[in-house]
């Protein structure tokens, strides 16, 4: 059997096929970027968590450094309970606080985390003990309304 | 009365026909994955087959995905727009190419394109009593014949799918970023923040692999079920098209519920 011309055009449309599909996971999708190959689990317990989404970022000082990958309900203490990954090239603190934070005026809302001054660090499971919810605009504007109505003085 | 009878009798036979036609069809494509082992030691048949279905669909892949991508730019911005968020463009080209079309439209345009030549080539030799022919000289019809084009169209489907896909997001780029002015930064880091490696981009191939398979089962099935003769082949050419447009549509369905149940 020898190599004939057939070989050479199947062989192209191979390569331009495989091109095409590195495009699509490189260039249009986030394999690059999103490559988390070793990560830790960190849990959280919220009040509210707003709309925060499995597959959210997890950011510190506004750089991605996990992923959300589940939200669950603790039915001891009716709160959100939130597992996240964090890459293990990042250690945190255990003293961090999560937050829930929206990206814009209407974008996204992800869970930020800030570093306190503990020297122990977080270990992959442990949950994070101070966390502050997310803002919910019909609270927001109940709480300003009501504020008005004690402002004005009662006649 | 009798007409009555006679329209029963007909909607029973009808019924009776297409689960018999499912049956072999099943029975068939039990016999082609038997036979599959055999073929694919013998690579340069299937080698021959990616070359029919896949390299002679380049063109017409290509230019529509092309087509597409750059439709969608214009109809895309033109809507993003009047929100304020023209910059999305890239999202949404890139979310509606891999996810839905990228698959969908490649495998229609590769049903009329290979299928339909499939089908025409096993149905005339099956006409021309090849296939008996060779099962006199001991060559099994469906592994030298069947499987290699079934093989063949399953490699090429996924490769053509992610072509249209790219060029799609090619032509997007243009009418986007080149023809209209949307910011050429914006439009490529918020394409990446949203399409997901696994959730749309292996999702999207899963899909054409599927397709692929489907087209193909159908356009080998039909050429080696029809009534060997002109009429029955062209008839049989039509069915390949017909069926194979509704089974892409319906699986697609299938799978977009399993796949994406509008979690985010």
């Amino acid at each position: 059997m020898s190599r004939t011309t057939l070989d050479l055009w199947v062989g192209f449309f191979v390569v331009i096929g495989m091109a095409a599909l590195l495009f699509l996971s490189l260039k249009v999708g986030n394999l690059a970027s999103a490559n988390f190959s070793e990560s830790y689990v960190i849990k959280a317990q919220f009040d509210n968590i707003g709309g925060l989404k499995v597959r959210a970022p997890v950011k510190s000082a506004g750089v991605v450094v996990g992923r959300v990958t589940d939200i669950g309900f603790d039915t001891g203490s009716y709160r959100a309970e939130v597992t996240f990954v964090v890459d293990t090239r990042f250690q945190f603190p255990r003293d961090t606080i999560a937050t829930i934070l929206t990206s814009g005026l209407l974008g996204e809302q992800y869970l930020g985390l800030e570093p306190g001054g503990d020297v122990e660090m977080l270990k992959s499971g442990e949950a994070v003990q101070i966390t502050q919810s997310a803002v919910v605009l019909e609270k927001l504007i109940g709480q300003f309304l009501f504020n008005k109505a004690a402002e004005t003085p009662a006649n | 009365m009798n007409g009555l009878l006679a329209l029963v009798r007909r909607l029973g036979r009808g019924v009776t026909d297409a689960v018999w036609r499912l049956g072999f069809a099943a029975r068939f494509f039990g016999l082609l994955l038997l036979y599959s082992g055999q073929s694919l030691l013998r690579v340069h048949l299937t080698i021959r087959e990616v070359y029919f279905s896949g390299v002679l669909s380049l063109l017409i892949i290509v230019v529509s995905g092309l087509f597409v991508g750059m439709v969608l730019g214009l109809q895309g911005y033109e809507t993003l727009q009047r929100f304020g968020s023209g910059d999305a463009l890239g999202v949404l080209v890139a979310l509606s190419l891999t996810r839905e079309l990228g698959p969908v439209v490649a495998a229609l345009l590769f049903a009329s394109r290979a299928g339909s030549a499939v089908t025409a080539e096993i149905g005339l030799m099956k006409a021309t009593e090849q296939l008996k022919a060779m099962d006199m000289m001991a060559v099994n019809p469906i592994a030298r014949v069947v499987a290699p084009r079934f093989w063949g169209g399953v490699i090429s489907m996924p490769l053509l799918a992610a072509l249209f896909s790219a060029m799609g997001v090619f032509g997007g780029w243009l009418i986007g970023v080149v023809l209209i002015g949307v910011d050429e930064g914006a439009f490529w880091s918020q394409m990446q923040a949203a399409v997901d490696f696994r959730f749309d981009v292996v999702n999207g191939v899963i899909k054409s692999v599927v397709f692929g398979a489907a087209v193909s089962l159908i356009a080998v099935f039909e050429g080696y079920d029809c009534t060997p003769t002109a009429e029955g082949v062209s008839r049989a050419i039509t069915r390949t098209v017909v069926s194979s447009a509704l089974a892409i549509l319906a699986l697609d369905f299938v799978l977009t519920s399993f796949m994406f149940r509008g979690q985010s």
